[in-house]
């Protein structure tokens, strides 16, 4: 049985006009050999900055993007040459989508879609007012769908996803810009979705890294058109645990570079929070501690919290990118 | 199974254009109101001119047509720019009945929706100024009818590629194909007054054509018609099957570009 997405090589360009912002007119190479192997039954994550080519890689596997070169397939279909096998087999669900039609209600939306895939419309009716109950819209079913929240619309969308019951799932950043309650709805939704189907596969890009490492099953990190890693979280995090990780509260401090030139002190990202300075540390070895609370207290500082702590996935992709996400979505956008 | 679905997902993308009639009754205003005091005002300068009866019928006519290419140019050549913006045409690319049936449901839902509108006008026209109207034969009426509603549609269907093609400029067409169409398609006196090579060129637009031939239907011994009825029947037909064909190759062309560019159908 083939892998239900399989990639190979695969690389996507984009020209573009020549402008102030790019006046050199030369293409844009926004996936550069990416090859990828994802299991049916997986929950598979895709990390990257703003930029680094999730979103590509998902429109070229689901058909509405060719790539320039190299090969895509979902469940064994080549999405060049039989993208209607592959369309009868997927859904795709993006992060502040606005789809549909604000004047009909969720349940006539929802109907609309299901239409487009071919269900009957007793069969659909029977499948949305399901579905509605798992993500907890079905009191707001003859509700119009411009009077939903966006974490109300965000769920919709996920119903409209799961309608056609589809072996896989793209979700391209589900929870961006949703509060925390809604987020965690949707990510529950997708977690219990999956447990019900074994057989089924999602793919979910974010930038969230929490998102990654409390849902997936793998994760591949995407820089620059360029899968840098690719493993489970835990594999991960412990490939970026080359040495000691430590958390510190400190009064507010006006810059950290003292702290970097410490001898043993590999990286500090400092962040302020309520007028005081939190301080990720990474550390050659646990000793090493020692040189910065004597930095600190050299700098008439208090400590209000020392912690030392196991690696995240973030400090995985620090190790792999050479800088934060946020970083790389700053650079991104400054680009 | 392909015509179930395809039956389906036309069903599927008619409703919101039926249904929003009854849920936006702003169209009361834009769709109703403002054609009758555009038919008011052609009503007044021709019985002024003391004008034969017909002339309001003829008036009344192309009020109720309005309708049609407003609905067309609106909300069929314009509709995949809208959708593109509100992340709908990505959807409708990947599902598995593709862009043609949705494209057809668009039409269908429009065309219905319309044909209500523009027979409250033609009532409420008759009911105001008293016009003369009566259908000399029912089958031709509904023949002309339907041929004039195919070849439009399908018209608005090339459009919506084209416009898609055309992105921002999509508005500005629209805006600039609108008021010249009244004038070259006769909507408020016979086309044949603008001299039979003038009335064949407007021709190319279905409206011309269809509203020419039911005119010949409902004032048979009065209206200058541009060509012998039996030949705009052939002439629609033949649009009608000319547009539907360059509507799916359109349409093909378009998905095409649209996976090669990957500027079309996303919400860059």
């Amino acid at each position: 049985m083939p892998p239900a997405i399989e990639t190979e090589d695969l690389v996507r360009t984009f020209r573009l006009r020549r402008s102030r912002q790019h006046p050199s007119g030369a293409p844009v190479v926004a996936l550069d050999g990416v090859s990828l192997e994802v299991q049916r039954g997986e929950l598979f994550g895709l990390l990257g900055p703003n930029g680094a080519g999730k979103t590509t890689l998902i429109k070229i596997l689901v058909t509405l993007l060719l790539p320039t070169s190299g090969r895509a397939a979902v469940e064994g279909f080549d999405v060049r040459t039989q993208a209607q096998q592959v369309r009868e087999r997927i859904s795709m669900v993006s992060g502040g989508e606005h789809s549909g039609y604000g004047l009909l209600t969720v349940r006539e939306q929802l109907w609309m879609f299901s239409q487009f895939y071919g269900i009957p419309s007793g069969e659909a009716l029977a499948r949305i007012d399901r579905l509605l109950q798992v993500v907890g819209l079905y009191p707001e079913r003859h509700r119009k769908v411009q009077q939903l929240s966006t974490g109300m619309r965000q769920k919709m969308n996920l119903a409209r996803g799961l309608l056609s019951d589809p072996s896989v799932v793209f979700l391209d950043e589900p929870t961006v810009g949703l509060d925390v309650g809604a987020a965690r709805d949707i990510r529950a939704y997708i977690r219990a979705w999956l447990a019900d189907r074994p057989d089924r596969t999602i793919l979910l890009t974010t930038h969230y890294m929490s998102e990654a490492e409390e849902l997936c099953d793998r994760v591949a990190i995407i820089h620059k058109g360029k899968i840098v890693a690719c493993d489970t979280p835990a594999r991960l995090k412990r490939a970026a645990s080359g040495g000691s990780y430590f958390l510190v509260d400190t009064e507010r401090l006006d810059g950290a570079d003292f702290l970097r030139r410490l001898p043993g002190v590999a990286r500090v990202d400092s962040t302020e929070r309520d007028g005081q300075t939190e301080l990720r540390l990474r550390l050659a070895e646990d000793g090493a501690i020692a040189g910065v609370v004597a930095a600190l207290t050299r700098h008439g500082r208090h400590i209000l919290r020392l912690q030392k702590i196991e690696p995240t996935l973030e400090d995985a992709f620090i190790t792999l990118v050479g800088q934060r996400l946020e970083e790389a979505d700053r650079e991104a956008t400054a680009e | 199974m392909r015509a179930r679905r395809v039956w389906y997902a036309v069903r599927g993308r008619a409703y919101p254009r039926t249904v929003g009639a009854a849920r936006e009754p702003s169209w009361i205003f834009y769709d109703l109101a403002l054609p009758i005091l555009g038919v008011l005002a052609f009503v007044f300068v021709y019985r002024a001119l003391g004008a034969p009866p017909q002339f309001t019928g003829y008036v009344i006519m192309g009020g109720a047509t309005v309708a049609f290419w407003m609905n067309v140019m609106w909300n069929m050549a314009a509709q995949f720019y809208w959708e593109k913006h509100q992340g709908n045409l990505e959807l409708y690319m990947m599902v598995p009945c593709g862009l043609v049936p949705i494209l057809l449901g668009m039409a269908a839902g429009g065309a219905v929706a319309t044909t209500v509108r523009a027979a409250v006008v033609v009532g409420v026209g008759v009911l105001l100024f008293q016009a003369p109207l009566a259908v000399s034969s029912w089958p031709l009426f509904a023949l002309i009818f339907a041929l004039g509603l195919v070849a439009l549609y399908g018209l608005g269907m090339v459009f919506s590629s084209l416009f898609l093609l055309w992105g921002r400029e999509a508005w500005h067409l629209v805006g600039l194909l609108q008021e010249p169409v009244y004038l070259v398609s006769g909507f408020y006196f016979p086309v044949r007054a603008l001299g039979l090579w003038v009335g064949m060129a407007a021709s190319l637009i279905p409206i011309t054509l269809a509203l020419d031939g039911l005119r010949q239907v409902m004032f048979p011994a009065f209206h200058p018609g541009l060509l012998p009825l039996a030949w705009e029947v052939g002439g629609l037909a033949l649009l009608a099957v000319l547009f539907l064909f360059l509507a799916l190759r359109m349409l093909r062309f378009m998905e095409q570009m649209a996976r090669q560019e990957g500027r079309l159908s996303f919400r860059w």
